[in-house]
C-alpha cells in the first residue's frame, strides 16, 4: 500500500486520514495531511531537522501525542514542516521532522491548534493501515 | 437531525425522548425547529453523552448556534456539582480555552469613517499579527509569561496596555482567581513565547463594524450604543498556550477517567472528578489559560486603539465588554430552591448574566450582561443583554456565534478565496488576510444564518437582542 493522505468532514473542523503499510506509515502520512493544512508543503524546503520523543502503549492516543507534539515543535520555533519519519520500538516512539521556518512570501492556509480524540482511529485494513482524527483549526 | 426523538417544550425549547429501559439525566435543545433540523446528528449524540458524565446537575443543554464539536458539542452547556462526583472536562472547556470577543465602541460613525476604511483596514492588518506562522512583537520568556498567568488583563493594563477602566468591562474584571502557572507545562509556555497579541486563525477576527439596528432602545443606551456608531469586535483567545494546556490534559484526563473508572462514551469526553488530584491540575492550568487569553485581548485591544490614533485622531475606543465563550466556571446557581456552588461548562457558549447579578459592573446592573453573537464576515454580529430567565433554565447561558452549517471542507469546494473577498468588497465589506484558503472555509454561507439564531436566542429567553452590527473591514487570519 502506498502511503497517502487524504481528509473527511466535520462541522467545525477538519478531519486527516493517513494510510500506509504500516501503522508507523499511516502515522506520518496523517503528518503529512495536516502541515498541509497549514502551507503548501510542496514549496517547503529542508531547512530544519527537529526530534521528538514520547512514551505510549495506546497506538490511538500515540497517534495524538505524534501530531501535538509536531505542532507544538512548529509553533514553538516558528517552523513549517513538509517531511516526516517515524521509528517504534514497543512503547517507545522516536520521530523526525524536517522544514523551515516561515517565509513571507508562503500562502498560508489555516493553523491548525492541536490534534484532538475525535474520530480518533488506528486500524489494519485490506492493504495497510489507517490512522484518523479531527483536527481542531 | 431526526426531530423524532425530540419532545416539543415550546417554539424554541425541545427536551430528548428518553430511551426505553435507559436512565439519563435530562437534555434540553434550544432552538427554533428549522435551527435544530438542520443540525447534525452528531450534535444529538455528543450532548446525549454529556448527559451521561457523572455529577451532572439538571439539563445537559445545546444552544441555537450548536454545531458537531468534539466531545462536547459546540453550543453545549453542561454543569457538575463537585459534591456529587461531578467531573470537569477539557473536551468540555475546549482547545481554545477562553477563547471569546472584546467589543469596543467607539466615539466614531460611519460617516467618520468612510474615507479612511481602506487605510484602516490596511493599517489594522499590518498591525494586528494574524493567521499561521504570525508572531507578535512581544516575546515572553516561561517565567516572565508566569506572570501574565496570574495577572490576566490586569497585568497588561499594568504594563501599559489599555487604561485600568478596561478592567470593570472585562468577565472576573480581567482576572481569574485559581490559575496555577506551575500546573502549565513548558511546552505550552515556549509556544506562547511569541503568541501574545496575535489573532489566530480559523474563525477568529477584528472586525470594524457599524451599528446597523437598535433592537433595545433603553439598553443600547446603558450599553453606550446608537445607530450609525463604529464598535470593534475581536475574537480569538487563549492562542498556543490554551491549546498545548487542552492536548495535554486531554490525555491525562483521559488516563484518569479510566483508571477511576468512568465509563466515557466518547473518548473525547475525557474528564476526571473535581475533587481529583488530575481535575484539579486541570482547573489550575485552565484558570492560567483563562487568564493568558484575558491578557492577549486586551494587548489586542491596545493595538486596535494605537492603529485608531495614527489614522483618525481623537478617536475613543472604550470596552463594552469582554467575554469568553470557552470555560469553566465556578457559579452559585439556584437548583429546586437551593443555592449551589456548580462549575458550569460552556463550550462555544456565553456566560449571560440577568439584571441585577452581583458580578455585573454597576453601569449594566439593571440592564443584565452584554452578551455577543459574532457572525460570519459578510452578515453581522449581535449585541443582546442576559435575562433573568436564562438564570433560571439555562445557568445564564446563550449562544455565541452563527454556529457552522458547512465544514470546512465542503466550503472550500462551493467558494474560492479570490472570488469572495471581491464579492464582499463589491458589497462594501473589507477583508484583509494571508490565507485564501482561510477565506474560502470562512465563507458567510458555511454559516448558519445569525438572525435566526439571535431570534431563537430571544425567543427562547437565554438574552434579548439589543443591536445589530454589520461589518465593514474584517481581519481575518
Amino acid at each position: 500500500m502506498r502511503s497517502s493522505y487524504s481528509y473527511f468532514d466535520h462541522d467545525a473542523d477538519i478531519g486527516i486520514i493517513g494510510c500506509g503499510e504500516t501503522a508507523v506509515a499511516a502515522f506520518v502520512a496523517a503528518a503529512e495531511a495536516m502541515f498541509a493544512i497549514m502551507a503548501d508543503i510542496t514549496e517547503v524546503n529542508d531547512v530544519v531537522h527537529v526530534q521528538v520523543g514520547f512514551e505510549e502503549s495506546d497506538l490511538e492516543l500515540a497517534l495524538v501525542i505524534w501530531l501535538n507534539r509536531l505542532l507544538t515543535e512548529a509553533r514553538m520555533e516558528g517552523l513549517i514542516f513538509s517531511r516526516f519519519a517515524l521509528q517504534r520500538n514497543e512503547t517507545n516512539w522516536r520521530g523526525e521532522a524536517w522544514g523551515e521556518p516561515w517565509r513571507a512570501e508562503m500562502e498560508r492556509g489555516v493553523e491548525v491548534k492541536g490534534a484532538t480524540l475525535t474520530m480518533l482511529s488506528v486500524k489494519q485494513v485490506e492493504a495497510g493501515w489507517e490512522a484518523r482524527c479531527v483536527v481542531d483549526v | 437531525m431526526d426531530m423524532s426523538r425530540l419532545n416539543k417544550i415550546d417554539d424554541t425549547c425541545w427536551s430528548v425522548k428518553p430511551a426505553a429501559g435507559v436512565q439519563t439525566a435530562p437534555v434540553r435543545m434550544y432552538g427554533s425547529e428549522a435551527l435544530l433540523a438542520a443540525m447534525d446528528d452528531k450534535v444529538f449524540e455528543q450532548i446525549t453523552n454529556v448527559a451521561k458524565l457523572p455529577g451532572l446537575v439538571g439539563a445537559a443543554m445545546t444552544m441555537p448556534d450548536a454545531h458537531w464539536g468534539y466531545g462536547f458539542p459546540i453550543g453545549g452547556v453542561a454543569a457538575f456539582d463537585p459534591e456529587q462526583g461531578g467531573i470537569i472536562s477539557a473536551g468540555g472547556v475546549g482547545f481554545d480555552i477562553s477563547c471569546g470577543i472584546r467589543c469596543l465602541r467607539t466615539n466614531l460613525t460611519l460617516t467618520d469613517i468612510t474615507p479612511q476604511l481602506e487605510n484602516l483596514a490596511d493599517a489594522l492588518f499590518h498591525t494586528i499579527p494574524a493567521g499561521v506562522g504570525e508572531e507578535g512583537q512581544l516575546k515572553f520568556a516561561p517565567a516572565q509569561l508566569d506572570e501574565v498567568l496570574l495577572g490576566g488583563a490586569e497585568w497588561a493594563v499594568r504594563q501599559g496596555y489599555g487604561v485600568p477602566e478596561d478592567l470593570e468591562y472585562i468577565e472576573e474584571r480581567g482576572r481569574v482567581a485559581g490559575a496555577v502557572p506551575e500546573n502549565v507545562s513548558d511546552h505550552a509556555k515556549k509556544r506562547q513565547r511569541g503568541e501574545m497579541g496575535t489573532l489566530g486563525s480559523g474563525n477568529h477576527y477584528l472586525e470594524v463594524q457599524v451599528v446597523d439596528h437598535i433592537y433595545d432602545q433603553q439598553a443600547a443606551q446603558v450599553f453606550g450604543l446608537s445607530e450609525g456608531q463604529i464598535v470593534v469586535s475581536i475574537h480569538c483567545g487563549s492562542r498556543g498556550l490554551g491549546h498545548q494546556i487542552g492536548t495535554e490534559y486531554l490525555v491525562t484526563l483521559a488516563k484518569a477517567a479510566s483508571r477511576l473508572g468512568i465509563t466515557l462514551p466518547d473518548r473525547e469526553l475525557a474528564c476526571a472528578p473535581i475533587q481529583s488530584p488530575e481535575g484539579q491540575e486541570y482547573i489550575g492550568a485552565m484558570n492560567a489559560a483563562i487568564n493568558c487569553a484575558l491578557a492577549n485581548r486586551q494587548i489586542l485591544a491596545h493595538l486596535t486603539r494605537e492603529v485608531f490614533d495614527r489614522i483618525i485622531p481623537n478617536a475613543t475606543l472604550e470596552t463594552l465588554f469582554d467575554v469568553s465563550h470557552n470555560t469553566c466556571k465556578v457559579e452559585k446557581h439556584k437548583v429546586d430552591g437551593k443555592t449551589r456552588l456548580l462549575y458550569v461548562h460552556r463550550k462555544g457558549a456565553t456566560r449571560a448574566f440577568g439584571p441585577n447579578h452581583p458580578a455585573l459592573p454597576e453601569r449594566y446592573r439593571a440592564i443584565g450582561q452584554p452578551v455577543i453573537i459574532g457572525g460570519s464576515m459578510g452578515t453581522g454580529s449581535y449585541v443582546l443583554a442576559g435575562t433573568a430567565e436564562s438564570e433560571n433554565q439555562a445557568y445564564s447561558s446563550a449562544s455565541h456565534g452563527a454556529g457552522r452549517a458547512m465544514s470546512r471542507h465542503q466550503a472550500l469546494r462551493h467558494w474560492r478565496g479570490r472570488q469572495l473577498i471581491d464579492e464582499l468588497a463589491e458589497r462594501g465589506i473589507l477583508i484583509r488576510t494571508r490565507s485564501m484558503r482561510g477565506a474560502a472555509e470562512e465563507a458567510p454561507g458555511a454559516y448558519k444564518d445569525v438572525d435566526l439564531v439571535a431570534e431563537a436566542t430571544e425567543k427562547a429567553g437565554l438574552a434579548r437582542r439589543v443591536a445589530f452590527l454589520r461589518p465593514k473591514a474584517c481581519i481575518k487570519g
